[in-house]
C-alpha cells in the first residue's frame, strides 16, 4: 500500500437477519446500501462503483445502483464466489478507489440464505462439474461434509476433540447473547453442545453457521470525500489472499487451510503480529474453520485451540476477542460480510455492550479449506 | 459385485475428459490418470497434469488398495440416502498416492478408523471401498 492511504471504509449498513424475510435480495441490498450511505452522511449521487459476491441468490450491482438513483457505473462486478472471497471483494473495492478509477464503491452481500436456496441442502438434480463429478456419486456434496472430513483428520493427527470444537461454539454463543441483531442468543453449555443433533460427524448442529436471510453493505470512498463524511473512517492496513485450485480432496494437509499461507503473508505485509490484534472476526462457517485458521494465523499452537477458548483467551479480558458479535455460528450467515461490519463497529467504538475496550486493530478472515483471504482494519490512519 | 447396491448413486455425468474412467468402472477396473512427463498420478481425472501442467496424460489401472485418510459418518441421510443412514463418506488414499472421495461400505460405521486398510469394490459401477 502507498504511504498515504487513498481510501477508507466510511459507511456500514444492514437489514435485520431473519429466518424468512419475505423480501427479494434486491430489496434487502438496497436497504443495507441506503443505511451505509446514511451512516456515512454522503449522498448516493457520489456512487460510481458497486460490487458483490454470490453463489446462489443475489441482486445485480446495476439494479442496486439504479434503486439508489445511479444510472451509470464505472465499476460493476458481481463476483461468482463464496465466503472465500469476502476479503478479496472488499480489497478489490478499495483498490478501485486507491487507483483513482472510482470515488465511492459499495460492497454488499444479500441473500435469502434460510427461506430461499439453503447451503445445507441439495434439492433436485444438480450439475456436477469438475471434481464434483467424483464426489456426487458418493453423496459428498455439502459444505458440512467437506469440512467435517478435514476436522476428522485434525482429530486423528493432533488429538483435538469434539469438546474442543464445543468450546468455540459456546464462547461465540456467549458473545451473541447481548447482540440484539443475532439470530441465536440462548446461552449453551457443554452438555447442551454435546446433546446437539449430529449433522455429520464430528459436527453437531452447534458447529454449523446459522443460515439467515439478510443483507450487509460497506461503503468505501476516496479520502478526497472525507471532509463531507460524518462517520469515523476505518482504514485498510493490509490484505492477503490464497485461493488454490488443488481442491478439497487433494489438499496435502487438511489440518491447515488457506490460512497457512494467507496468515504469514498478512503479518509480513502489515508488520503486525497476532498479539497486536484486538478483535478477530474469524470466518466460521463451521467451528473447525475457526480452529484451523486460529492455528494458521498464529494465535496458538496446533491442537491447542480448545484450551485457548476454554481458558478465556478468545474472549473479553483474554488475548483477543474472537467474533464478538457471535459470528456466523450465532449472529447469522450473511456469507461472511457481517464480519467486516462488526470489525468497523468495534473500531469506531460503537459496539455498545459488546464493545471490546480500546479496540484499535481488527483481523477479518474469509473462507475455509483451500480458499480464502483476510484483511486487517485499523482505527488510526496509517 | 453385490446384487443390490450398498448405497444409492447419483449417476455420474461423464465428460470427454472422464468417460474413460467411468467406462473402466463399469467393467470393474479402477484406472487413474498418470502424467507422461512427471509420472505423478493425478486425481481427479482430467486431461492435464496439476503437478507440472503437462497436457500428456494416460490412464493406468491401479491395484485398488489403500487406507482411510479421513471420514465422516452421516447419521441421517436425505433424499435417496434417507433409507441408508448411517453411512460413511471417506477420503481413501490409494497406494499410488492419490486421494479419492468415496464411501466405506460393508463395515459397521463405528468400526471405521483413520489409517484402516481398504480395497475397492464396485457398487453399481461406482468405486467404493471396504475393509481389505
Ligand atoms: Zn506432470
Amino acid at each position: 500500500m502507498s504511504d498515504q492511504p487513498r481510501s477508507a471504509i466510511v459507511g456500514i449498513g444492514r437489514t435485520a437477519y431473519t429466518r424468512n424475510s419475505g423480501r427479494t435480495p434486491l430489496a434487502m441490498a438496497v436497504e443495507a446500501a441506503r443505511a451505509a450511505f446514511d451512516d456515512a452522511g454522503l449522498p448516493t449521487s457520489v456512487l460510481d462503483g458497486v460490487t458483490c459476491f454470490h453463489t446462489m441468490d443475489s441482486a445485480f450491482p446495476m439494479d442496486v445502483a439504479l434503486a439508489l438513483g445511479t444510472t451509470e457505473l464505472e465499476f460493476s462486478n458481481a463476483m461468482y464466489a463464496g465466503g472465500n472471497s469476502v476479503a478479496e471483494v472488499v480489497r478489490t473495492a478499495a483498490a478501485m478507489v486507491d487507483t483513482g478509477i472510482c470515488k465511492a464503491v459499495l460492497v454488499y452481500r444479500s441473500l435469502n440464505g434460510r427461506s430461499g436456496a439453503r447451503y445445507g441442502t441439495v434439492a433436485g438434480p444438480i450439475e456436477v462439474p469438475g471434481e464434483m463429478q467424483f464426489s456426487a456419486p458418493h453423496g459428498y456434496m455439502l459444505p458440512p461434509q467437506w469440512i467435517a472430513m478435514w476436522a476428522s483428520r485434525h482429530q486423528a493427527v493432533y488429538g483435538s476433540t469434539c469438546e474442543d470444537l464445543g468450546q468455540i461454539a459456546i464462547t461465540q454463543r456467549g458473545h451473541a447473547v447481548p447482540n440484539a441483531h443475532a439470530i441465536s442468543r440462548t446461552p449453551i453449555t457443554m452438555d447442551d453442545y454435546l446433546a446437539g443433533r449430529w449433522v455429520n460427524e464430528p459436527f453437531r448442529v452447534f458447529d454449523c453457521a446459522y443460515e439467515v436471510d439478510g443483507a450487509v453493505a460497506l461503503l468505501i470512498v476516496s479520502t478526497d470525500l472525507l471532509p463531507d463524511v460524518k462517520s469515523e473512517p476505518v482504514w485498510m492496513l493490509g490484505s492477503s489472499n490464497s485461493q488454490s485450485g488443488v481442491g478439497w480432496v487433494q489438499w496435502d494437509d487438511p489440518t491447515s487451510m488457506y490460512s497457512r499461507s494467507a496468515g504469514p503473508k498478512i503479518w509480513q505485509r502489515t508488520g503486525l503480529k497476532p498479539s497486536d490484534i484486538d478483535v478477530a472476526c474469524m470466518y466460521d462457517c463451521f467451528t473447525y474453520t475457526v480452529m484451523a485458521t486460529m492455528e494458521d494465523f498464529g494465535f496458538c499452537e496446533k491442537g491447542q485451540v480448545g484450551e485457548y477458548f476454554a481458558s478465556g483467551r478468545a474472549t473479553y479480558g483474554g488475548d483477543v476477542v474472537v467474533n464478538p458479535h457471535g459470528g456466523l455460528l450465532s449472529e447469522g450467515y450473511v456469507h461472511g460480510l457481517n464480519h467486516h461490519y462488526e470489525a468497523v463497529l468495534q473500531l469506531r467504538g460503537q459496539a455498545g455492550v459488546r464493545q471490546v475496550p480500546d479496540a484499535k486493530l481488527a483481523l477479518v478472515t474469509a473462507g475455509a479449506g483451500p480458499y480464502g483471504g483476510a484483511n486487517v482494519l485499523g482505527k488510526d490512519k496509517p | 459385485m453385490p446384487e443390490t447396491p450398498f448405497l444409492p448413486t447419483r449417476p455420474p455425468r461423464p465428460t470427454h475428459e472422464t468417460v474413460e474412467f467411468w467406462d473402466a468402472c463399469a467393467q470393474g477396473r479402477l484406472v487413474v490418470p498418470r502424467c507422461d512427463d512427471c509420472h505423478e498420478y493425478i486425481w481427479y481425472p482430467r486431461l492435464f497434469c496439476p503437478h507440472c501442467a503437462s497436457q500428456r496424460v494416460t490412464y493406468n489401472e491401479v491395484r485398488g488398495t489403500g487406507t482411510v485418510y479421513s471420514f465422516t459418518i452421516m447419521r441421517k441421510g436425505s433424499g435417496p440416502y434417507k433409507e441408508f443412514a448411517p453411512y460413511v463418506i471417506a477420503y481413501v488414499e490409494l497406494d499410488e498416492g492419490v486421494r479419492l472421495m468415496t464411501n466405506i461400505v460393508g463395515v459397521s460405521v463405528d468400526d471405521v478408523r483413520v489409517g484402516m486398510p481398504v480395497k475397492v469394490v464396485f457398487d453399481d459401477s461406482i468405486p467404493r471401498f471396504t475393509a481389505a
